[in-house]
């Protein structure tokens, strides 16, 4: 019996969620009282460092075919190792790569899944994980029955965790089905944070009043690390890319620190934003709804908030 | 060409969430339902584009009991001919991907299009299954969708961009923002979709895998800290030293 994790990578390199899948999937073999195995696929140039958060040993399919994101090949490769390791839970991140795999897994492997999980199972008797539903709006437990289950877990949901030393990385000797699918062209957004992994989120709504204002926006994101993002109806006056947008039909996001500027805050809105940690709101409307959603509110200008909040960390910044 | 789009019911968005009295099901009372708005909106919607430009046909599936059949008029009324639903209460996303690929793997489908996610759920699973189940490639989180000779040019969401890729027919694609507009139905439609047929079939026989034992509601968020905005140090302070955070 195994737990094993899909751990993800990128141009060679693991995502931070990586780190935070073999946490996840150490911890639910601890649960299970088994071990933990991750598998890497395409090029991973760190894989023994799965080994630091919990991975006993790393199974690495270096098939340059797998370099991109093919959900048959992926899904028959995991599928393959799983069989092979006899793992009882398979644990994907729940990121667009994940969310591509895992109902083909479980399909392929007659798994109960759970999706979007935020907690550890449990096992007594029966096992046991909960996830949010009705975006964000209320928790399921769900149980799974079958002899093995496939959960993928929500970004930002668990901070990895060092608990080992480097592991051994064996190579694993899958099959790999044949492309069905070409890539033609990656457009990868540039040089900032990619939203779904921020840990920290500024965003802007309508109450910027047009595009020519969001240097305040963009200086205060990268003054501490942010990244940046808007409301629906900037992205769809084109004020910001779409793939800043977030909400309901936008990229669902869960930082740890969510700054709402002049965002009024509504339902379609908070859905994609209401598992942050802390949120943070600035409007000048005091009726704002997102204010029921906040932990901090400045009912104000942003006009005026903003460059005396820049100003705030800039003078933290400099007396730390 | 033969198009297959897989529609699901789900609460409105606005609609009040709360649970029976043991907090085992999902209490519908006075709930307004509606068409999976990534169903409805990109998917159909496409669908219906791709069947105007090069013919063919639009078929819906639902997997569940017959108060769906509103919601399956309505995607009749925005132009699909025919709907298909299989009669059962679906408690898992496994069980809903068999009864839709039972009915699809003989259907000669060309295109099966599904949303990216519901709204209830947030599962984004059953297009994955659909594909597993039907050998067929699948392509997820699709923002633009164009036909070339035997196949298609699919740009989709990946982590930290898009990707746009091709492949064959048929295939399974999954909706998301961008693949279509919103389509409102027009008074025609509504009256057209009277007199076309929902095929009623009964579900074959599959284990549940997984099921909901109880929901809970997040645990309530204490008030809103209002905060001077003279005093953004105090703001500062707050998240560096209460949240802990900066």
């Amino acid at each position: 019996m195994s737990v094993l994790v899909f751990a993800e990578s990128q141009g060679g390199q693991f995502k931070k969620s990586a780190f935070e899948a073999v946490t996840y999937g150490y911890k639910t073999a601890q649960v299970l009282g088994t071990e933990c195995i991750a598998i890497c696929l395409g090029e991973a140039g760190n894989a023994a460092d799965l080994g630091n958060y919990g991975a006993s040993k790393v199974l690495s399919v270096a098939d340059s075919a797998l370099n991109t994101v093919d959900s048959q090949a992926y899904t028959s490769v995991i599928a393959q190792a799983a069989e092979k390791n006899g793992a009882s839970v398979v644990v994907l991140m729940h990121s667009a790569t994940g969310k591509g795999i895992v109902g083909g897994l479980s399909a392929r492997l007659n798994a109960g899944s759970a999706p979007g999980v935020n907690q550890i199972p449990t096992n007594d008797g029966a096992f046991r994980v909960k996830k949010n539903v009705f975006s964000g709006k209320a928790i399921a437990e769900v149980e799974l029955t079958s002899d093995v289950k496939v959960i993928s877990v929500m970004g930002n949901s668990f901070q990895p965790e060092v608990v080992g030393s480097p592991a051994t990385v064996e190579t694993f000797a899958a099959d790999v089905p044949a492309a069905r699918i070409t890539v033609k062209s990656v457009d990868k957004v540039q040089g900032s944070v990619p939203l779904p992994e921020a840990e920290i989120v500024v965003s802007a709504g309508r109450g910027m009043k047009g595009p020519e204002n969001w240097g305040i926006i963009e200086e205060l994101a990268e003054l501490i690390g942010a990244a940046t993002a808007c409301s629906r109806p900037v992205a769809d006056t084109d004020w910001r890319p779409h793939h800043e947008h977030v909400g309901q039909t936008g990229v669902a996001i869960r930082p740890n620190l969510y700054f709402a500027i002049g965002i009024s805050g509504a339902i379609q809105h908070l859905a994609g934003v209401n598992s942050s940690k802390v949120i943070v709101v600035i409007n000048k409307d005091p009726e704002a709804p997102f204010f029921k959603a906040a932990d901090y509110g400045v009912c104000a200008d942003l006009f005026d908030v903003v460059p005396r909040l820049i100003e705030a960390f800039k003078k933290r910044k400099a007396n730390s | 060409m033969k198009l297959l789009v897989c529609v699901s019911k789900t609460p409105d968005t606005t609609a009040k969430i709360s649970f029976n009295a043991d907090n085992s099901e999902f209490n519908g009372a006075g709930v307004q339902y509606i068409m999976n708005p990534y169903d409805e909106w990109y998917a159909l919607v496409r669908a219906m584009e791709l069947k105007e430009a090069t013919g063919g046909t639009v078929t819906l599936i639902n997997v569940g009991p017959a108060e769906n059949d509103t919601v399956i008029r309505k995607g009749l009324a925005i132009g699909a001919d025919d709907a298909i639903r299989i009669n059962c209460n679906p408690k898992s996303s496994l069980y809903v991907a068999k009864q839709i690929a039972e009915f699809a793997k003989d259907g000669g489908f060309d295109i099966v299009f599904c949303g990216k996610e519901t709204i209830d759920y947030n599962g984004s699973e059953v297009g994955g299954m659909v594909a597993e189940y039907l050998g067929m490639p699948f392509i997820s989180f699709a923002s633009k969708l164009e036909m070339d000779g035997n196949g298609a040019t699919i740009t989709r969401d990946i982590d930290g961009g898009k990707e746009t890729v091709g492949v064959a027919t048929p295939f399974v694609v999954s909706a998301a923002k961008g693949l279509a507009e919103q389509r409102i139905p027009n008074m025609r439609g509504i009256m057209q979709a009277r007199r076309k047929p929902i095929d009623v079939k009964e579900p074959v026989a599959f284990d549940d895998l997984s099921t909901v034992v109880s929901y809970d509601m997040p645990p309530a968020k204490a008030a809103c800290k209002m905060l001077d905005p003279e005093d953004m140090d105090e703001l500062v302070r707050l998240l560096h030293e209460e949240a802990k955070i900066i």
